[in-house]
C-alpha cells in the first residue's frame, strides 16, 4: 500500500483519522475510521467526591460543557436522591437550550456552512468561516450573532461562558434576576428572525445537493431520542425511546437508570470509541443514531411554533429521514425550537423563584443522569461508596452512539465519491463532510481534549 | 518588660523587642513578606520557606516567621535572590501534589493560588510528581484531599493549640509525608474530633473543605481563628 496524500481537515471538534484503501482499479476497497486519542477519564475520577463530577466532567469538552454539567448533576441528584426545586429545573432547561443554540450555530455556520455555501469542490484555502465572511457576509454574521446570543444567556446565568460552575448537584447555585431575563427576552425576536432566515436560505440550496443527500450515510438505522409524555422531543428530562427505520416504536419509556437493559457497548478494533448498540437486536444489527436528525425521527414533534417548519421538513424529506446529510436541516430546526423554548421558559412564572438548590448527602450508591446533548443522548453513570467517593464511572457520549453509523456513512461516501484515477481534493472533503454532518465531538468521545483535526489518508496499491 | 532592640529592615531602622520574630516586626512596620504556613494566632513552624529573608552576615536565607530579632540585625526582605528562591519553593509545592485549580473547591479563594499570582509563578519548571493520593471522605461534614495539601500544618496547629483536640499530625517522611488523623485512621473514625471545622477554615488551599461544595464555592474564614486566639492570649 502506498500513501498518496495526507490531508488534515479541520472544522471538526476533536481528533480523528480516516484511512481509505483503494484497489487496482482506483476504487475504494475499504475504509477505517480511527479516533486517535486515549480514554482514561473514568479512571482518574476514581476516589473523587461525587459532587465534584460536574465540574470535572465539564472539562472533557470545551464546546458543550453545559451538557456534561447537566448530565453529571442529574447523576449526582440521583445519588443524593433529591429532586431539584422547580425553579432550578427551569433554569437548567434554560441554560441547556442556550447551549443548543450556540452549539448548533457553531456546527452549522462555522463548520458546515463553508461546504454548503461555497461548495464542496471550492478552493480548500478559502473553504472556511473566513471565506464565508467574504462571500456571504450576512450568513456569517447570522452565525456569529446566534452563537453569541446563546453564549450570552449562558454567561448571564452562569457568569462564565465556558465551564460554568453554576450548575451544581441538587440544582443551580444562584437564581435568575429579572434584569437578565428581560435582557434575554429583548434579544429573542432578532435571534428568531435570523434562524428563520437561515432555514429559508438552506431550503433554497438543498436541491443543489441531491447527490450528497443520496449518498451521505443513507443506510437505515434505528433512531433514539428523549421524549416527554406527549411524544415531543425533550432535551432535559425525557424518557428514552427507540424507533425502527420504518418509524415504529421498538422500545419506549426508558428511564435513565434502565439504560443498561437497552444499550450494550462493543469495543471497536480501529478506534478508542466504544460502540453502543441497541441490546435487544444485538451487535451489530442494533445500530442506531442519535442527535438532531435522530431526535426528529424518534419523536412526534417539538411542541413549539417550530412544528410548522418540522411539518415542511417531513413533507420534503419523509416522516423518517435516513440521509445523514439532513442532520444539517434538523439542526437548524432545533435551533429554532431552542429559541421558542427559551421564550416559553422565560415566561414561566416560576423562572424567577429563589429556591434553587436542594442539599443532601449520599442516599443512593448509584446514579445515572441522561439528557439530550446537542449531538445526542448523553449518559453519565456513577457508583460511589457510602462516603460518596466515586468507585466507578461510565460515560456514553453522543458520538459514541453514532460511531457505528458514522463508520458506515464514511464507507458509503468514500465508495461513491472517490475515484483514485481522477483524484480531486473535493472527494476527500466530502468524506470529512459526512463526519461533520454528525457534528461529532471526538475529543469528548475519547475523553481527552486536544486540537481539532481530522486526517483523511488515502492508500493505493503499489504500482 | 522584654528588652528593646533596634534592627534595620530594608535599610530602615525599626524598634522591636527581644523575642519578636523578624516577620512580626516587619508586619508591624507595614512591610510585606510572603507567607503560607504562618497564621497569626497559632505557633510558627517555618514549613513553607516562603518568608525567607536575607540577614547580613548570615550565609543562609532565614525564615522570617521563626527567626527572632537580634539587636543590630540588618534584614533584606525583597531582592532578586529572594524572589528566585521563593518562586522555587512555590513551584515545588505545586509539583509535589496534584493541583487542578479549574475543578477545585477553592479556585479563586486559595492562598496558594493567590501567592502564585503574586509572585508571578505562571508555570512550573520542575517535573510534576503526580503522586497517587487518597481523598478522605469519611467525615460526615468535611473532606480531606491530600492532592491539594501543601503540608503547611496549620490544621495540625490550630486543632492542637486552639481547639485543644490534637486530631492531626504529620505522618511519613520526606515526600511521602501526609497529614494523618488520630494515629492514622479515617477522619470519620477520629475519637477526638469535635467537628468544629477550625482546620477547614485555616487550611490555605482546597485540601480541607466542607462537603458538598462545588467548584469555587469554598471560602475560608481564617481571621476568626486569629481573633479567637488573640482573645485567649496568643499561641500556646
Ligand atoms: S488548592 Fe489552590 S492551588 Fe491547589 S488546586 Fe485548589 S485552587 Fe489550585
Ligand atoms: S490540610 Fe490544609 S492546613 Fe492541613 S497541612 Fe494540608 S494544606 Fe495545610
Ligand atoms: S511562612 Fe515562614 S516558613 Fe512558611
Amino acid at each position: 500500500m502506498k500513501k498518496i496524500t495526507i490531508d488534515p481537515v479541520t472544522r471538526i471538534e476533536g481528533h480523528a483519522r480516516i484511512d481509505i484503501y483503494l484497489n487496482e482499479q482506483g476504487r475504494v476497497a475499504d475504509t477505517h475510521f480511527h479516533v486517535t486519542q486515549v480514554r482514561g477519564f473514568e479512571k482518574f475520577t476514581e476516589g473523587r467526591p461525587f459532587y465534584e463530577m460536574p465540574s470535572i466532567t465539564a472539562r472533557i469538552c470545551g464546546i458543550c460543557p453545559v451538557s456534561h454539567l447537566l448530565a453529571s448533576a442529574k447523576a449526582c441528584d440521583a445519588i443524593m436522591s433529591v429532586s431539584p426545586p422547580e425553579t432550578a429545573v427551569l433554569l437548567r432547561e434554560l441554560i441547556h437550550c442556550a447551549q443548543f443554540v450556540q452549539s448548533h450555530a457553531l456546527s452549522f455556520f462555522h463548520l458546515s456552512a463553508p461546504d454548503l455555501l461555497l461548495g464542496f469542490d471550492s478552493d480548500p484555502a478559502r473553504r472556511n468561516i473566513f471565506g464565508l465572511i467574504e462571500d456571504n457576509p450576512d450568513m456569517a454574521r447570522a452565525g456569529v450573532a446566534l452563537r453569541r446570543f446563546g453564549q450570552e444567556i449562558i454567561e448571564g446565568l452562569a457568569k462564565e461562558r465556558i465551564h460554568p460552575s453554576w450548575i451544581v448537584p441538587g440544582g443551580v447555585n444562584a437564581p435568575l434576576t429579572a434584569e437578565v431575563r428581560d435582557r434575554i427576552l429583548g434579544g429573542l425576536p432578532a435571534a428568531r428572525k435570523l434562524a428563520v432566515r437561515t432555514i429559508e436560505f438552506f431550503k433554497t440550496v438543498l436541491d443543489n445537493y441531491a447527490e450528497e443527500v443520496a449518498h451521505f450515510g443513507t443506510t437505515p438505522t434505528l433512531y433514539a431520542g428523549l421524549v416527554d409524555e406527549q411524544g415531543n422531543s425533550q432535551w432535559y428530562d425525557g424518557l428514552l425511546q427507540f424507533k425502527d427505520p420504518e418509524g415504529r416504536l421498538v422500545a419506549a419509556d426508558i428511564r435513565a437508570r434502565d439504560y443498561p437493559e437497552f444499550i450494550g457497548e462493543a469495543s471497536l478494533k480501529d478506534s478508542y470509541l466504544k460502540a453502543p448498540y441497541f441490546k435487544p437486536l444485538g451487535y451489530p444489527a442494533g445500530v442506531y443514531r442519535v442527535g438532531p436528525l435522530a431526535r426528529l425521527n424518534a419523536s412526534d414533534g417539538f411542541g413549539t411554533a417550530a412544528d410548522a417548519e418540522l411539518a415542511e421538513f417531513r413533507q420534503r424529506c419523509g416522516s423518517v429521514v435516513h440521509s445523514s446529510f439532513h442532520y444539517h436541516y434538523a439542526r437548524l430546526l432545533e435551533l429554532l425550537h431552542g429559541l421558542d423554548k427559551i421564550e416559553r421558559l422565560l415566561h414561566d412564572p416560576g423562572i424567577l423563584g429563589t429556591h434553587v438548590r436542594a442539599t443532601a448527602g449520599v442516599n443512593c450508591l448509584e446514579g445515572v443522569g441522561m439528557i439530550e446533548a446537542p449531538r445526542g443522548v448523553l449518559i453519565h453513570h456513577y457508583k460511589v461508596d457510602e462516603n460518596g467517593a466515586i468507585r466507578w464511572a461510565n460515560l456514553i457520549v453522543a458520538t459514541g452512539h453514532n460511531s457505528l453509523a458514522l463508520n458506515r456513512s464514511v464507507a458509503q461516501v468514500a465508495e461513491h465519491f472517490i475515484d483514485g484515477d481522477h483524484f480531486k481534493e473535493g472527494m476527500l472533503n466530502r468524506v470529512s463532510a459526512v463526519v461533520r454532518a454528525y457534528d461529532p465531538c471526538l475529543s469528548c468521545s475519547t475523553h481527552a481534549d486536544g486540537t481539532l483535526a481530522l486526517d483523511v489518508r488515502v492508500f493505493k496499491p503499489h504500482a | 518588660m522584654p528588652e528593646k532592640v533596634s534592627i534595620r529592615i530594608d535599610g530602615e531602622y525599626v524598634a522591636a523587642h527581644e523575642g519578636q520574630t523578624i516577620l512580626e516586626v516587619a508586619r508591624a512596620g507595614g512591610k510585606y513578606i510572603p507567607t503560607l504556613c504562618w497564621l497569626e494566632g497559632i505557633s510558627s513552624v517555618g514549613a513553607c520557606r516562603l518568608c525567607i529573608v536575607e540577614v547580613s552576615g548570615v550565609g543562609r536565607l532565614l525564615p522570617a516567621c521563626t527567626t527572632p530579632v537580634q539587636d543590630g540585625m540588618s534584614v533584606t526582605t525583597q531582592s532578586e535572590k529572594l524572589q528566585h528562591y521563593r518562586r522555587i519553593a512555590l513551584e515545588f509545592l505545586f509539583a509535589e501534589r496534584n493541583h487542578q485549580c479549574a475543578v477545585c473547591v477553592s479556585n479563586n479563594h486559595c492562598e496558594l493560588q493567590a501567592m502564585a499570582q503574586r509572585l508571578g509563578v505562571t508555570s512550573v519548571r520542575y517535573p510534576y510528581a503526580f503522586p497517587k493520593l487518597p481523598v478522605d471522605l469519611s467525615h460526615p461534614r468535611y473532606v480531606l484531599d491530600h492532592n491539594r495539601c501543601i503540608l503547611c500544618t496549620r490544621c495540625v496547629r490550630v486543632c492542637a493549640e486552639v481547639e485543644g483536640a490534637h486530631v492531626w499530625d504529620v505522618g511519613g517522611r520526606g515526600t511521602r509525608s501526609l497529614i494523618v488523623c488520630d494515629m492514622n485512621r479515617p477522619w470519620g473514625d477520629a475519637v477526638n474530633c469535635t467537628n468544629c471545622g477550625k482546620c477547614v477554615q485555616v487550611c490555605p488551599t482546597g485540601a480541607l473543605a466542607e462537603k458538598g461544595f462545588a467548584v469555587e464555592e469554598m471560602v475560608k474564614h481564617d481571621r476568626n481563628i486569629t481573633r479567637l486566639a488573640a482573645r485567649r492570649g496568643g499561641p500556646a
